[in-house]
């Protein structure tokens, strides 16, 4: 499953995430399901709010950053991260915290094992085998 | 005496607002904040207020309102 594939299924199956992006920790966008315009802006602002805290993070000597959230009155940003990649997605206020993460988590986990899946093996291959 | 009552009903709302009022703000006070999850499994909650919070909140109200 493609990332843009893998939101969508995400953003269909979930009634509390509103925005979900796909794009790597320098603010470059895999996939999102808002426009290439406004998903460029809020890589951008992800980058920025992991960059932020990862400063805070090294100012106190903690382990790697592995997710965050940021939660107002008008709405909530969670970011999970995973090697250069993150799956960043807003809510509404109050969201189920554990299933938000966990839904991020999970997407990362698909596209991770995307990555990982070996290449289907050629035709050929397979018709010239010990059959 | 139905004086009396008006202004003890009269009061009795205002406190009643007032204390909504004061819940609400301070519940929204304490929805603001920033949770960091760590790779060893620890969690850091910077509540509004705090300098570290204070500089990532704004961003993430950015980013909400990009979202809109």
């Amino acid at each position: 499953m493609d990332a843009a594939a893998a939101i969508d299924e995400l953003r269909s199956l979930s009634t509390q995430i509103e925005v979900i992006m796909v794009a790597n920790r320098d603010g470059s966008v895999t996939a999102s399901t808002v426009d290439s315009g406004r998903a460029e802006r809020l890589a951008g602002l992800a980058r920025d709010l992991v960059a932020g805290a990862d400063s805070v993070r090294g100012d106190l000597g903690r382990d790697a950053l592995s997710q965050l959230q940021a939660a107002t009155p008008e709405g909530s940003v969670f970011v999970v991260l995973d090697g250069q990649r993150m799956a960043v997605a807003t809510t509404g206020a109050d969201p189920t915290v554990g299933l938000v993460f966990y839904d991020l988590k999970t997407l990362l986990r698909q596209l991770g094992d995307d990555d990982k899946a070996p290449a289907p093996a050629p035709a050929e291959a397979k018709e010239g085998g010990d059959a | 005496m139905p004086k009396r009552r008006i202004i003890i009903g009269a009061l009795i709302g205002a406190g009643s607002f007032a204390g909504t009022i004061f819940y609400r703000r301070r519940s929204a006070r304490n929805r603001t904040r920033v949770d960091l999850y760590f790779d060893d499994g620890s969690m850091l909650s910077l509540a509004t207020g705090a300098p570290d919070a204070d500089r990532l909140l704004p961003i993430a109200r950015d980013l909400l309102a990009e979202a809109g």
